[in-house]
């Protein structure tokens, strides 16, 4: 198995420092190139298992191998995007996807590299731009190109197009497939959109708040492209939502019982 | 009308009040000298050269003393950023430092170095280190995590994360510090100079004084002043403004 979590737990000190879990029994395999969406609502621990994933968070207890090597910090097989685009607002774009490169490849080396992911992103023509002068959606694929420009292995996505508008999302959605078909990179797609994780995955897991735990584990059987197939996405939305709806329920009423409790 | 018109009228219709009041006899020209008269002892100054040895003089303690001031400032907030001991110790005492006004150090700065330009820069420096160094502090203290996740994941990490990352996030912070420093290194070598030896715009300022020229007195605080606006609103304000764009705040 290409990237396999076992056991994996994960509890913080909340304010009263009383340990709170966040991700409770993480049992998850994953192939080499699939594309896997972690799909649930806010407060499923999702990003924390992403961030875990990463390096940037240890877990309590468990653990997580990608080919057979445990996971104990950040790497460069694995390329990470957030949902804000992190990108250095000192550095202009093409800068920016140099980054990661800068120790390992002379700079001639590294500017063919990031001039061929920014192709890929179509930004040829925004390089010498800084970020503050691009829109949302232009930011969000400078930082796809830079988690692609070091090569990883593994592409994780935080909620990457979480904070675009509908019409760039869509736009963003067909780029992103694009890539992923022609890269090959196994990918991590977090989300809470369903639909999102249709369009996208071979598999969606899909979790359960409080603690956070793995649901169901739906294999995407849908032909590509999707678009084509409208009627096969919405019953699966539905069969879906069946899972996600008592968790949606629960995390509303509890957030109800805590309104009256005050 | 644009705020720049607006400006010069004001300052158009003081100056005419000024000398208006000065040659209806309002008040006598030991008391306040009349725009003319300022004029003429500025003129007589920059002519006979000696006001330009005196900005010469100035503008190389100040430039000394800024220097030091902003290398040790920034060294002192790296330190106290990076180390809870050292903020806990040396940061709580730097802000009972930055209120004490760098000038009641020259009395000892004197007595250590002598009257002289190792006394001036001295307070020049005390002026602008602290401020320095708590800004620095702020700032990279305040750098977003995002950021420092993103580089993380690239492989960054220690000083390359520092150097890369980090310090350059805190550029903004960088600027206003630099700029506060400045104001604060430019009032303690004024402060200094007029205490002290010459030549220098302060020293100036307080041998006219003593001599009863008020004019002079009067045209050096007018330079002072004139230095300062330009120093601070043209150069730093103008790089804090394109900073600040540039870094999305």
């Amino acid at each position: 198995m290409f990237i396999s979590i076992n056991q994996l737990n994960k509890q913080f000190l909340d304010k009263n420092d009383q340990p709170t879990t966040v991700l409770k029994d993480i049992e998850l395999d994953i192939e080499k190139g699939e594309f896997v969406s972690i799909l649930g609502p806010s407060g499923c621990g999702k990003s924390t298992l992403l961030s875990i994933v990463a390096g940037l968070t240890s877990a309590t207890n468990g653990e997580i191998l990608v080919e057979d090597k445990k996971i104990t910090k950040p790497g460069k097989d694995r390329g990470m995007v957030f949902q804000e685009a992190a990108l250095f607002p000192w550095i202009n774009v093409i800068e920016n996807v140099m980054f990661p490169l800068k120790k390992e490849m002379s700079k001639q080396e590294a500017t063919a590299q990031a001039k061929k992911y920014l192709q890929m992103v179509q930004l040829s023509n925004y390089l010498e731009h800084y970020p503050h002068e691009l829109s949302g959606g232009m930011q969000q694929r400078v930082s796809i190109a830079r988690a692609l420009a070091m090569d990883p292995e593994i592409l994780l996505m935080d909620e990457p197009f979480g904070a675009l508008d509908e019409q760039t999302r869509t736009r963003l959605h067909g780029q992103l497939e694009e890539i992923w078909i022609k890269t090959k990179k196994t990918v991590l797609f977090v989300t809470h959109s369903i639909s999102e994780s249709i369009k996208l995955s071979d598999r969606i897991i899909v979790m359960g708040t409080r603690p956070g735990t793995i649901l169901t584990d739906i294999k995407v059987d849908i032909p590509r492209p999707r678009r084509e197939h409208k009627e096969d996405m919405l019953e699966l939305e539905e069969h879906v939502m069946s899972y996600l709806k008592k968790e949606i329920d629960k995390v509303v009423s509890e957030e109800l019982n805590h309104e009256t409790s005050h | 009308m644009k705020p720049a018109i607006k400006r010069i009228i004001f300052i158009v219709i003081l100056v005419g009040l000024w000398e208006l009041g000065s040659r209806l006899g309002l008040w006598t020209e030991l008391i306040l000298p009349s725009p003319t008269s300022v004029f003429t002892a500025l003129y007589h100054g920059f002519a006979d050269k000696t006001l330009i040895w005196d900005l010469i003089a100035s503008f190389r303690r100040l430039a000394i003393g800024l220097t030091l001031a902003l290398i040790i400032g920034t060294s002192i907030g790296i330190l106290i950023a990076k180390s809870k001991t050292a903020d806990d110790t040396i940061g709580s005492m730097l802000l009972a430092l930055q209120s004490v006004p760098s000038i009641v150090w020259l009395p000892l700065a004197i007595m250590w170095f002598g009257l002289n330009d190792k006394a001036v820069i001295f307070v020049v420096i005390l002026g602008g280190t602290f401020v320095m160094a708590l800004n620095i502090r702020t700032g990279i203290k305040n750098v977003s995590p995002l950021y420092i996740r993103a580089a993380q994941t690239m492989g960054s990490k220690g000083i390359d994360l520092f150097i890369r990352v980090i310090f350059p996030a805190s550029i903004p912070y960088v600027v206003t510090g630099s700029r506060l420093a400045w104001a604060f290194a430019w009032r303690a070598l004024m402060a200094g100079e007029l205490l002290s030896t010459g030549p220098g715009l302060g020293y100036t300022l307080s041998y006219a004084s003593d001599f009863g020229n008020m004019s002079l007195v009067i045209g050096v605080i007018i330079i002072i002043g004139i230095i300062g606006s330009i120093v601070d609103q043209l150069i730093f304000q103008r790089i804090e403004k394109s900073v600040a764009n540039r870094w999305g705040l």
